[in-house]
Order: C-alpha cells, then structure tokens, then sequence
C-alpha cells in the first residue's frame, strides 16, 4: 500500500492514533481502578474520590482480609480443582472427537458432525437438562461441574477444521509404517497441532475458571463452591459478613468495599498471568476458527 | 475397487478403522445424553411435571403451560426486554467491534496497533461476575461515573434502581467487554484482502476514507453477514449470566428477560413444566430467527450458513 506524507493523511493518522488511545486507556481504566484501590486505604477511599490514579495511603489490609477467609481460600481451591480436571476432560474429549470426526472419508463422520452442529441452532434448554442432571443424581457433586459442559461445540468445530487442514500424506505414511491410529495422534498429529492445542486448552481452563452458571445449577453445598460463586455473593449482593475485618477498622462499609477491589485483583491475576504466554497462539486458532 | 453388498462393506470400514470410531464414541455419547436427551425432555412443556412422578406418568396438559404464559402479566414485558437488549447490542454493539478493526487495519505503527490490540482483548477474560461487579461499582451513587457527572455539575443519578438506563449500561458494559475479542475475526477477514486493489485504487486517486469504504468493507462482507445472521438468529435469546447479575427487583421492568424468568419460575419455585413451555417457545422463536436470516441473506447477498 503506497504512503504519501500528504496532509490529509496527517490528520487521518493522528485521529486515528487519538482515538484509539482514548479507547485504550477507556478499557484499562476501570480495571487499573481497582487494582489502585485494592492497595488503598479503605476509609479514606470511601469518603473521598473514587476516581484514582494512585493509591490512597497505600496499604495491604484488604488483601490480609481477603487471603486469612477461609471460604475464599476453600473456593479457590475448589476452582483450581475443577479447571484442572474439567480441562483435562474437555481436552481429551475434544481431541479424540475433533480428530474422528476430521476423517470425513469415514462413514458416519459428515452425519455426526451435521447432528453436532445442529446443537449449536437448537437446544433442549435450561429446565430439561437440570433434570436430566438431576435425574443422573449429579446434583452436589463434582461431576455435574465437568460433564454437562464436557464438550463445547464451536471448539470441536475449530480442532477438527484444523486436523482437517493438515497433510494427509502424514497420516497415510505412519499408517504404512503399521502405526496404530492412536499412535499416530498422539505421536504424530498432537506434535503438529500445538497451536490450537494451545487456544483450545486456553478456551475451556478460562471457561471453567470464570464459570459460575453451572455452580449456580447444579452445587449446594456451601464448601464446594467455586470462587466465581463466593465472588457474586461479595461483589453483587454485598455479603459483609465475608469480608468483615474483624475489628481492623470500625467501618466495615467502607472496608468491605476495598476488599471487593482486593478481590477482584486475586481473582483475575492468574488469567491476566496466562494471558500474556497464550496471546501469540489464540489469534492464530480464532483464524483457523474463522475459516470455518 | 469391487463393490462388495453395502452392508458388508461397511462392517469392513468399521472393523478396519474401529479404533478411529472408538475415539468418537465418548464425544457421541456426550451430545447424545447431554444435548439431545433435554430436547426430547423439552415435553415436559406440554404436561404437568413433577419429578416425583416418573417420567411417563405425568398428566399431560398440551398448550396449557403455554397459554398460561401468554396471558400472564410478564409475558409481554420480558419478551420486550429480551428483543430490546438483543436491538440495543445489534445497534451499538454489532458494528463496534468492526469499525474497531477497520481502525486497527490503518494504523501505521505494528507496535502501537498491537498494543492496543492486547489491551483491548483484556476485558474479554474477565468473567462475568468481576465485570458485572466492576460495572455495579462504577456506576454506584458515589462511584466514579457519578462523581464524573458531578465535576460537570449534573446531579448524581441512581443508574441502578431506575429502569430506563439499564439497556443502556448492560449494552455499553457489554462493548467494553468483547469490542476486542469480536474484532480479531474482522481483522483475520481483512488481512485476507488482495492488497493490488489498493493499489489500484490509489493509481485512481482514491483518499484513504474511500479505499476503507468501497474496498475493505466490501471485502469482508460475507463474514459481517454470517456474524449478522448468527447475532440476529439469536434475537431472542439473551444470556443468562449477565442479566441475572445485573438485575434487582427494582429494575424488573427493564431487566427480566426471558431467561432469568425461566430460571426463577422453574429453579426457584419450582414450576418445571411452565418455565419448560417458556424455555421452549424461546427455542423455537431463536431457531425460526435463524432460518429466516439465514435465507433472507442467501436470497440477497450470496453468503450464507448453509
């Protein structure tokens, strides 16, 4: 594309280039926000402006609340247990069907995929899969948090176009060679397809760690909740007994709102952490998914 | 190659490939018990369920569950506050993320443009209820959109407990969050362009504006009609998460939509068969949508879903 210094495109570039910094700080800001606030001293926050740019008499206090709750802590962990365990479903799910599924000369595989697709147009809907959850007696265990949503069919779809666009020459020499079929996934296929291995894996573990419909479900029990749930009851419905500090502040109004920022810090940091390492290799797979 | 009886044949291909057909069967399985077991459960729309009585034995009601809908009092306001939600994101929300790409595609500096590309995708890994929490806060009475309104000298405005701005706030969260995200496939559409057409274009003494206009919109016209038709298919259905995060009773009028009604009716008091026919009607509303924009595009432009 040829660029000439002209003077109409001058204005074009910095409109441009304003804009898209307006946006930029636009979407960083509330989050920036509260991290700001999370290191802030509560009452002085409270009574005065919210509009932050640096820490109010900085302070870790509400992080000392948060981390010495045991509820959190429980939920926490109960969320690292079913991201690592969903995933870990999720993936070897999608895998050995993505990987069938591409072997459209199989017969079956086209109508399969047809009748998988239809899912994504129609859908039994929220009532009669919570009865069949309940009927299955999954209601309160760990099970309905991995199950019901084992298998998610848009990244089926990005997997299997993605095997499906790979060399079949690959497959039909292992297979003279006298591999096995699972060898030559795992030990020929898998190898090639890191990307989307990368953007799929990334795709459910952030699904499972943000979830909090499925908990909503299908748990009762107070000690398996996932954070996402704890959270809601904090951010949205003002719990104070959550965050009370135990006589650290005589105003817990003010302090529960600065644990609220506290919060939201913790439970973002590890996606945030991720995200930087996986960014190179969605953008990719969104392409491969797009395709299709 | 001889053609054995069909039948033989595909016991052979079975056989031959039975460990590739063993790797689809947990998957097949999975969209079996999860997805198409609950459609044929749908039927309990039509009768009067309870999960005490087993399955077949419940008294069958056919339309009744949905005429008790229909003339109920709510009806007409969550359907209105579904279709509103799902016009306000068409609106505002549908083109955001592609004039956001359009605007990254000019941007001449790479560093600047995947800076900002980074930082737009951010909101999109925040979950539901962080962001929702975030969004509560913001617009509390002493948060940071009031006080903003304040310097102006305007009066502080309840957002929350008032109706008539919740469209508005749950469409304007809802772009902050996915602008990004949803302009990744916009971009991977237009990098897809043929970059001779440009130059042609400038050989013809084509401005900027008019090359974004009449070359790279047009470019990625068949993907802005499929994501039209999967956004449009889906008019009538809006996700649960959010809404049910943002609402209080107080902003009902504006903030129950068809989900979260189905979730109260049939969760929490209980009345399976009516939040069933509810659910289902849904259903059937999205799916005739979809149709429908997936024809109108196929007889009027020549991109469709199928």
């Amino acid at each position: 594309m040829k660029y000439e210094k002209t003077a109409s495109n001058r204005i074009f570039d910095t409109t441009l280039i304003v804009l898209l910094s307006i946006l930029a700080v636009i979407t960083l800001y509330p989050y920036y926000n509260v991290v700001v606030s999370s290191f802030s001293n509560a009452v002085e926050l409270y009574n005065g402006s919210k509009l932050v740019l640096l820490p109010k008499g900085f302070n870790y206090d509400s992080y000392r609340i948060v981390f010495r709750n045991p509820i959190l802590l429980t939920s926490y962990l109960n969320t690292f247990i079913y991201v690592v365990l969903g995933t870990l479903v999720n993936m070897l799910m999608n895998i050995f069907g993505a990987y069938s599924l591409s072997k459209r000369y199989l017969p079956g595989m086209k109508v399969f995929m047809k009748l998988i697709v239809f899912t994504m147009f129609f859908s039994g809907g929220m009532i009669p899969t919570f009865l069949l959850v309940y009927e299955l007696q999954m209601i309160d265990s760990i099970w309905a948090m991995i199950l019901p949503n084992a298998v998610a069919t848009m990244n089926i779809i990005i997997m299997r176009t993605y095997f499906i666009g790979m060399d079949p020459a690959i497959e039909e020499s292992a297979r003279m060679d006298g591999a096995h079929d699972f060898t030559i996934l795992f030990k020929i296929i898998l190898p090639l397809a890191k990307p989307v291995l990368a953007v799929i894996t990334l795709y459910y573990a952030v699904g499972h760690w943000n979830s909090f419909f499925d908990a909503l479900l299908y748990l009762r029990t107070r000690s398996k909740f996932p954070l996402q749930i704890i959270l809601r009851e904090i951010l949205i419905y003002n719990n104070k007994t959550l965050t009370s500090g135990q006589g650290v502040y005589e105003d817990t109004q003010a302090v529960s709102e600065s644990v609220k920022y506290a919060l939201i810090v913790v439970s973002t940091v590890p996606i945030l952490c991720l995200y930087p390492y996986l960014q190179k290799h969605f953008v990719k797979g969104i392409m491969i998914g797009s395709i299709k | 190659m001889i053609k054995t009886s069909g039948s033989k044949q595909l016991v052979e291909t079975v056989r031959k490939y039975k460990y590739l057909y063993l790797m689809a069967v947990p998957v097949l399985l999975y969209y079996l018990v999860f997805k198409y077991i609950p459609m044929y459960g749908v039927i309990i729309a039509f009768q009067k369920y309870s999960p005490t009585i087993p399955f077949f034995e419940n008294e069958w009601r056919g339309l009744h569950n949905f005429i008790e809908f229909f003339t109920s009092v709510y009806a007409g306001r969550i359907i209105r506050n579904t279709f509103m939600l799902n016009l306000y994101g068409l609106v505002l929300g549908f083109p955001a993320p592609i004039i956001l790409a359009l605007m990254l595609n000019e941007v001449r500096g790479k560093i600047f443009k995947k800076t900002v590309q980074t930082v737009s995708y951010i909101p999109h890994f925040i979950s539901t209820v962080v962001s929702v929490g975030i969004v509560l806060s913001f617009v509390s009475y002493d948060g940071v959109i009031n006080e903003i309104i304040n310097w102006f000298g305007g009066e502080k405005i309840q957002f929350m407990t008032e109706p008539g701005f919740f469209y508005l706030i749950y469409t304007i969260s809802g772009i902050w969050q996915n602008i990004g995200w949803n302009s990744i496939i916009y971009l991977a559409a237009i990098t897809a362009i043929d970059q001779n057409m440009y130059e042609a274009a400038y050989m013809d003494g084509a401005s900027r504006w008019q090359q974004i206009w009449r070359i790279t919109l047009p470019c990625i016209y068949p993907t802005i009609s499929i994501l039209l038709i999967l956004q449009i298919g889906s008019m009538m259905s809006v996700g649960f998460e959010k809404v049910f995060l943002m609402q209080n009773p107080s902003i009902y009028e504006a903030a129950d939509v068809i989900s979260t009604y189905v979730y109260r009716k049939g969760l929490l008091e209980l009345n399976y068969s009516y939040s069933a026919a509810v659910g289902f009607f849904n259903s059937i509303i999205n799916f005739v949508l979809l149709i429908g924009a997936n024809y109108a595009s196929r007889r009027y432009s020549e991109t469709s879903l199928w």
